[in-house]
């Protein structure tokens, strides 16, 4: 069984993207830990035979007919960009 | 030692819709960047996917065609990564449950490359794992300092064939491939042209000695954009982990990137520190049940190259080759159906779509569809010749005429004058003229030199300006010469 | 009586009967926000000449729909065509979003003038408006206190009638809290019920849309306006909603509500309870008859909610990445670079903390122990209410266990944060519908108001409007302002 201090804030932002400073790694891997350990009580319900809720929608198969509809233009597609040329999204180099 | 390769693929093909997966922008190729685009394929805040079912049937109808399990009931998932060509971050994919599991590809001989086409010895079927449904990538453009990212194919559907480790050669992986990108043509599903990306491949390989049950390390290859590339990428990566092998190396579990102009693979920086996809269910979008419509897509399943070239052969008495060509096109193979059904000699009008039809279209660079020969036009021309009314040769001569000016091939024959000459008093008219005028020749032919009798024939035929039937006239000949 | 002070359907009969314009009223709206909102900071961004200009047109163009020449105020985390959609955060700063949300249009269609953009917590993750990478939003009735949240903006702007209706979100009470918090009126409609198409994502198997307004019958007529299928929302229902205006005015006689055991028990204030309990006695005297229910999972909702909400917000989020649109780091070195600080710089505190939990409980080695678990927890607190709408038409809890808390006074303890949503967060996770509207108020420092819950069994709008009617009109807390 996994427990809180399972929870490596570092590791698990990096995953997120998200860098962190010291001081913020340390008071998120504490926040959080309480957190955690809260969250755990949902381990002592009992599931077993439960089937999982991914939707409280019960309909099945929405579907959209292939029927094509305008797209933005470039120049809205790309208005927000941060770095844009020639209506491409620019962004540092990226190595294969 | 002995090593052999085990091969498995991951195929990704994008399906021939209309729109894209998730919204209504337009699926189709070489649109300026960002021309085809919306809220929801360049992932921005608050927009939601809606699903295409046209995308959904024909991924069912590829899993019908090889012969997998459709799933009664599936769903999307989220596969979280970080790269510029995600819109959202997440791809949506199906991970638990694939539309598709299961089914095989039989690889016929002729699919293998032409140069080992002789040393296939059975006919190899090939297990898939799965297939399912997902939606491609941004296409990214490399400069000097920078990456642009164009997303015009963000969000087209894209199906994954996922193949058992069957595989055994880079021959039998370009032999699925050509094999299977028939398959995705007869269906209708892709246009599956590697060039542009339509059809792609990732190639799971590893080497072990022949006695050893246990796979290597597997090695992935990516970036081949051709057939015969993939080919290629395998037999160097084969020969390069054997090599390893042998010299008691260890071949290192990596993604490898295949380098068409350097003839080799090499090892890629690793896009992610981890792989960890997070995978869970896409809240946006509910399950998918087939039973409701499963069934018409079942109807809709064609008759595959494989079946279609035994029945042209048993039932309508196609020649191998003849056959190999017209199923390997499946709009040629129906355009000859159309045809033989018009016409008891099958393989006549296949001898004139293989090698005359197919000819005159290349040289006038016009499509199938632009033919300006119908399929029941070319029926008919087949039953004048073998109703013996025109010769072989006229025949030839009337179909390039039909090709040239759209004409019916009994109006050309006519207005040339071609009819042969059937009647038999005619024709034993012009023997007894030329037997006349060649005593010598029918001497010697009555000694024994029945060759001869070809030359008499080639008389007849002139003087009668080609029309006569010359089978009647060979006979009339001999009846006359009493042999 | 001053044209702000006004209800929306006043508003609609007033302008029907041409005895003001939308002109005016938008006018009345922008001088009453004038005055008030250096006091309260509900409103993020206002562009007076636009709403102007709509209104305007509104007043030349025949009567267009239920909704005619009414200025509504959104949630920052609606997008609409040429405006900034931040979501109180610096990572959406000069985002302008090129399309209009589905419940945009309809308002639009219904006749509507945008009025501007309310206050929240950062992508709707908090409880008080506190997080909002801009500035706290404060209670009308106490500008010491919060609004709560996450659509603190929009009720904060109803009850200090700086706005006669707005539209904000719930993922786990976001418009039930702050409705009760600020003393008005906040419908959580069945998800599914309204197009999520447009509200920028938090967690979308339980987020929707609702209004927030300053009576009963205000809510009904906004939420006539939004409700209904959309193709563009795969999880939209396709039912469409009953007529509400039967409801209303039907009396309760013959309802069963239940009073969840549950809901009754520690954390609860005793004054809140007394006014539910009180607001529960009216409505048997009024016809209803009260039964006990229960809700037996109840305890372990919240923590089933904070993993299954941020492990879709992790998911949701990731698409802020300084590629495509919003904020950017300066000069990144790479790549990886660029994410990590465009988002550390973008995001702030408790999204970060939301989004490191998401991550973490759908990680490897955790997704079964934590995710999955709490999707089939989900299933039981589902079950629960299908349990307990069997034994009655509709339940009735307090909002909240407290009323409105000081500002700051949770800010340092994400934990005691996220069980101020203790009563609200499990009707998201049933997608059941419920209403919260003023039952009576509390001293603490000052009056506070508290609020009632109402939830519905799904797609049943019709009747927790019936009841929260029905109570409204024997009561007269919404005649209450508060002290500005």
């Amino acid at each position: 069984m996994n427990s809180s201090s399972d929870l490596h804030v570092r590791y698990v932002a990096q995953l997120a993207r998200l860098k962190l400073s010291e001081e913020e790694a340390c008071r998120y891997q504490e926040q959080l830990e309480q957190i955690v350990r809260y969250i755990e009580q949902i381990r002592k319900l009992d599931v077993r035979g439960i089937e999982p809720t991914a939707h409280v929608v019960e309909r099945v198969n929405p579907m959209r007919a292939d029927d094509p509809a305008p797209s933005l233009s470039p120049d809205d597609a790309t208005a927000n960009a941060p770095l844009r040329a020639e209506h491409l999204f620019m962004v540092p180099k990226v190595v294969e | 030692m002995n090593y052999e390769a085990v091969i498995g693929l991951e195929v990704h093909v994008q399906l021939r819709t209309r729109t894209k997966m998730f919204c209504a922008c337009a699926n189709t190729f070489g649109a300026p960047p960002n021309t085809q685009t919306c809220p929801v394929c360049l992932g921005l805040p608050g927009a939601l996917p809606s699903p295409n079912f046209e995308a959904l049937r024909l991924t069912a109808l590829t899993g019908l065609m090889l012969g997998g399990a459709i799933a009664p009931r599936c769903k999307f998932d989220r596969k979280n990564y970080f790269y510029p060509d995600v819109s959202k971050n997440y791809q949506i994919s199906q991970y638990d449950l694939p539309i598709c599991v299961g089914g095989e590809l039989v690889l016929p001989r002729e699919n293998y490359p032409k140069d080992a086409q002789k040393t296939v010895e059975e006919s190899r079927r090939i297990r898939l794992v799965r297939i399912h449904l997902e939606e491609d990538v941004a296409k990214s453009f490399h400069f000097e300092a920078a990456t642009g990212v164009d997303f015009n194919r963000a969000g087209a559907p894209l199906m994954e064939i996922v193949t058992q480790p069957d595989l055994r050669s880079p021959e039998e992986a370009f032999a699925f491939l050509s094999t299977l990108r028939l398959v995705l043509l007869y269906g209708g599903v892709s246009d599956a042209d590697m060039e542009k990306g339509q059809l792609r491949c990732d190639c799971n390989v590893s080497v072990r000695p022949v006695d050893q049950e246990e796979l290597g390390a597997k090695v992935e290859i990516k970036n081949m954009n051709s057939i015969s590339g993939v080919r290629r990428a395998l037999a160097h990566e084969i020969e390069r982990q054997m090599d390893v092998a042998r010299n008691g190396g260890r071949i290192a579990q990596e993604t490898r990137r295949w380098d068409e102009a350097a003839g080799a693979t090499f090892g890629m920086r690793s896009k992610e520190m981890a792989h960890d996809y997070r995978y869970f269910p896409e809240p946006d979008l509910l399950p998918v049940v087939v039973d409701s419509w499963i069934d018409e897509v079942r109807r809709a399943v064609p008759e595959l190259p494989v079946a279609r070239k035994e029945r042209l052969m048993r039932r309508l008495g196609v020649g191998e080759s003849n056959a190999e060509v017209l199923v390997a096109d499946r709009e040629l193979a129906d355009w000859f159906e159309k045809a033989a059904a018009t016409t008891k000699n099958a393989n006549g009008v296949a001898n004139f779509v293989v090698n005359d039809l197919l000819r005159e279209l290349g040289a006038a660079g016009k499509p199938l569809v632009e033919s300006p020969i119908a399929p029941e036009a070319l029926g008919a021309l087949v039953d004048l010749a073998d109703a013996g009314r025109i010769s072989s040769s006229q025949a030839k001569e009337v179909f390039a005429e039909m090709f040239r000016s759209g004409r019916a091939a009994d109006e050309i024959v006519v207005e040339r004058g071609m009819e042969q000459v059937s009647d038999t008093d005619a024709i034993g008219k012009l023997c007894d003229e030329v037997l006349a005028v060649n005593a010598a020749m029918v001497a010697q032919i009555r000694e024994g030199n029945v060759k001869a009798v070809g030359n008499l024939v080639g008389q007849v035929m002139k003087r009668s300006q080609g029309k006569a039937n010359p089978a009647m006239v060979n006979a009339a000949l001999k009846e006359k010469l009493g042999i | 009586m001053k044209l702000h002070e006004f209800t929306a359907s006043r508003a609609v009969a007033a302008i029907r009967r041409c005895e003001v314009s939308s002109e005016d009223l938008v006018r009345a709206l922008l001088a009453r926000m004038e005055a008030v909102e250096p006091q309260i900071s509900a409103m993020l961004h206002v562009d007076a000449e636009a709403a102007l200009a709509e209104a305007r047109a509104r007043d030349a163009a025949p009567p267009s729909g239920p909704l005619h020449g009414i200025p509504i105020a959104l949630k920052d985390n609606l997008s609409v065509r040429g405006q900034p959609c931040t979501c109180a955060s610096r990572i959406l700063r000069g985002y302008r979003a090129p399309y209009d949300a589905t419940v945009v249009e309809k308002l639009r269609r219904a006749g509507a003038v945008l009025l501007g953009r309310a206050n929240m917590d950062e992508f709707a993750m908090g409880s008080s408006t506190e997080t909002s990478s801009v500035r706290a939003t404060r209670n009308p009735w106490d500008p010491a206190r919060a609004p709560g949240g996450s659509s603190g903006g929009a009720a904060a702007a109803v009850a200090a009638r700086e706005a006669f209706a707005a539209l904000g979100s719930d993922t786990g009470g976001s418009i039930r809290q702050p409705a009760a918090f600020c003393g008005c009126v906040g419908l959580k409609p069945t998800y599914g019920r309204v197009s999520r198409y447009g509200l920028v994502a938090f967690a979308s198997s339980l987020d929707q849309i609702g209004p927030l307004t300053r009576d009963v019958r205000d809510a009904a007529l906004l939420f006539n306006a939004i409700a209904g299928h959309d193709p563009h929302d795969s999880t939209s229902l396709s039912d469409a909603p009953a007529d509400l205006s039967s409801a209303l005015g039907r009396g309760v006689r013959g309802l069963k509500l239940g009073l969840p055991r549950e809901y009754f028990l520690k954390g609860i204030e005793r004054d809140v309870e007394e006014s539910v309990r009180r607001a529960a006695r009216e409505l048997e005297k009024l016809g209803a008859e009260i039964v006990e229910v229960s809700l037996p999972h109840t305890e372990y909702a919240v923590a089933t909610y904070y993993v299954l909400a941020t492990a879709e917000a992790s998911a949701n989020l990731a698409r802020f990445d300084g590629v495509r649109y919003g904020h950017r780091a300066e000069k990144p070195s790479d790549l990886l670079e660029m994410y990590g600080r465009t988002r550390a710089e973008g995001f702030g505190a408790e999204v970060k903390r939301r989004i490191i939990l998401g991550t973490y409980v759908l990680s490897r080695g955790y997704h079964d122990a934590y995710y999955l678990h709490a999707q089939k927890a989900r299933t039981l607190i589902r079950g629960d209410f299908q349990q307990a709408f069997a034994r009655c038409d509709a339940i009735l809890t307090p909002t909240t266990p407290t009323p409105a808390f000081k500002l700051g006074e949770k800010m340092q303890d994400p934990l005691q944060m996220y069980l101020a949503d203790i009563f609200t967060i499990a009707v998201n996770l049933a997608g059941a519908c419920a209403i919260s509207l003023p039952c009576g108020f509390v001293v603490r420092e000052t009056t506070l108001p508290v609020g009632l819950q109402i939830i519905g069994p799904w797609m049943r709008e019709e009747t927790i409007f019936r009841i929260a009617d029905a109570y409204e009109q024997a009561t007269a807390w919404r005649e209450e302002a508060p002290p500005l």
